[in-house]
C-alpha cells in the first residue's frame, strides 16, 4: 500500500474517531473550533518556549567564547615570559572549551530549525483556523444538522490533519528543549560549582596566578634594579666623592638609569 | 491531489507524478520492512526531493485533507514503524 497511504488512513482513522464521538454535528465544530484555538496558543508557546531555550544557549556560547579567548590571550602572555609549559596547559583547556563550543553550535542550530519549524506550523494552523472558523459560520447559517453532516466531516477531517502534525512538531520541539535544558542546566552547574572555574578562568584560575606571580616577579627585580642603582647615586655624594670615579667605573649603565630619580630629589 | 509533508505543510501535485511517487514510496516501505536504515534514508530523501520537484504549495486556506501523507525529512526508521503501526505519534 505503501508508506505514504498507510500513514494518510492513520490520520483519517483519527479524525473518524474523534467524529464518531461527537453527538450533534453542528455542536462538533464550536467543540472542534474551542480545540483548534487551545492548540494555536499550544504552539505559540512552543515557539516562546524554543526561543528561550535557544537565548540561554547563546549565552552560554558567549562565556565559552570569552573563556577560550581568556586562555588564548594566556597562552601568549605566558609564551612571551617564557613559560612554555603554562602556554601548553592554556592551549589544552582552551582546546576542551572550543570542543563544547562546538559540541553546543550544533545543538544551537537545532534549535534553531525547530523554532523555523515551530513558526511555520504556528501560521498554517493560524490559516487553516480561520478558514475553518469561516466555514463553520457558512455552515450553521445555511445548512440543517442532517444537510450539514457531510460538510462538517470534511472540514473537521481537513483540520483535524493539520492539528495532528502541528501536535507532533510540539512534541518534537518540546523533547528537543527539554534534553536542551538539561544540558544547559548542566553547564550552568559546572559553572556554579567552580568546577568550571579552573578551566574557564575564575576566581580560581591557577594559569592566571602564575602569570601575575611572573608578572609581579618581573616588577619585583624592576623595583630591585632601580633601588640599587638609587643607592649607587647616593653613595657618592654620601661618601664626599671618595668612591665615585669607582662607582661610575663600575656601573656605568646603573649610573645612567636612576639619573631620572637623581632629577626628583 | 493533496499531499502533506509532515512539519512543512500540504502539495498540490499532479496526477501524473502518481506512478514514479508510488515507485519511490513502494523502496522506502520496503526499506522499512527491512529495517535498512540507509536505503530507508535514501528512499525517503528521494521521495521527498521528488514530491518537492513536483508539487506547489496548496493553498494554506483549504480544509481538503490530503490524500497521502509523507514523513518528514528527519524522521527516524523508528518514528515512522511508531507512525505506521499505531496512532501513538498523533496526539489528541
Amino acid at each position: 500500500m505503501g508508506v505514504m497511504k498507510r500513514v494518510q488512513l492513520v490520520f483519517r482513522a483519527k479524525a473518524n474517531k474523534a467524529l464518531d464521538r461527537m453527538e450533534d454535528p453542528r455542536e462538533t465544530l464550536d467543540y472542534s473550533y474551542q480545540q483548534q484555538l487551545e492548540l494555536l496558543q499550544k504552539v505559540r508557546r512552543g515557539v516562546a518556549d524554543v526561543a528561550t531555550s535557544r537565548k540561554r544557549l547563546e549565552l552560554q556560547l558567549n562565556q565559552l567564547q570569552q573563556s577560550s579567548d581568556k586562555l588564548d590571550r594566556q597562552a601568549r602572555d605566558a609564551l612571551a615570559g617564557n613559560r612554555e609549559d603554562l602556554a601548553r596547559e592554556a592551549l589544552q583547556r582552551k582546546a576542551g572549551i572550543q570542543s563544547q563550543i562546538n559540541d553546543l553550535q550544533v545543538q544551537y542550530a537545532s534549535l534553531q530549525g525547530e523554532e523555523e519549524k515551530l513558526t511555520g506550523a504556528s501560521q498554517r494552523l493560524q490559516a487553516k483556523v480561520d478558514a475553518f472558523r469561516t466555514k463553520k459560520e457558512t455552515i450553521k447559517a445555511t445548512y440543517t444538522a442532517a444537510e450539514a453532516q457531510t460538510r462538517i466531516s470534511e472540514a473537521f477531517t481537513g483540520i483535524s490533519e493539520e492539528m495532528g502534525d502541528v501536535g507532533m512538531a510540539i512534541q518534537r520541539a518540546e523533547d528537543k528543549t527539554e534534553q536542551m535544558k538539561a544540558r544547559a542546566g548542566a553547564i550552568d552547574e559546572l559553572m556554579a560549582s567552580g568546577a568550571l572555574d579552573d578551566m574557564v578562568g575564575g576566581p580560581r584560575d591557577d594559569i592566571q596566578a602564575e602569570l601575575d606571580r611572573l608578572g609581579a616577579s618581573t616588577s619585583v627585580d624592576r623595583e630591585l634594579a632601580q633601588m640599587r642603582a638609587e643607592i649607587a647615586n647616593n653613595a657618592p655624594k654620601q661618601l664626599e666623592g671618595t668612591q665615585q670615579a669607582e662607582a661610575a667605573d663600575a656601573e656605568p649603565a646603573t649610573a645612567q638609569v636612576v639619573e631620572p630619580a637623581g632629577d626628583g630629589e | 491531489m493533496i499531499v502533506r509533508i509532515l512539519g512543512e505543510g500540504q502539495l498540490q501535485v499532479p496526477e501524473s507524478a502518481a506512478a514514479q511517487l508510488n515507485e519511490l514510496d513502494a523502496e522506502l516501505e520496503a526499506a522499512v520492512e527491512r529495517g535498512d536504515e540507509p536505503a530507508f534514508r535514501a528512499a525517503l530523501e528521494a521521495l521527498l526531493a521528488r514530491l518537492r520537484e513536483v508539487g506547489s504549495p496548496a493553498d494554506p486556506d483549504t480544509l481538503e485533507p490530503s490524500g497521502l501523507i509523507v514523513p518528514q525529512s528527519d524522521a527516524t526508521m523508528a518514528e515512522v514503524r511508531k507512525l505506521l503501526t499505531d496512532e501513538g505519534l498523533i496526539p489528541g
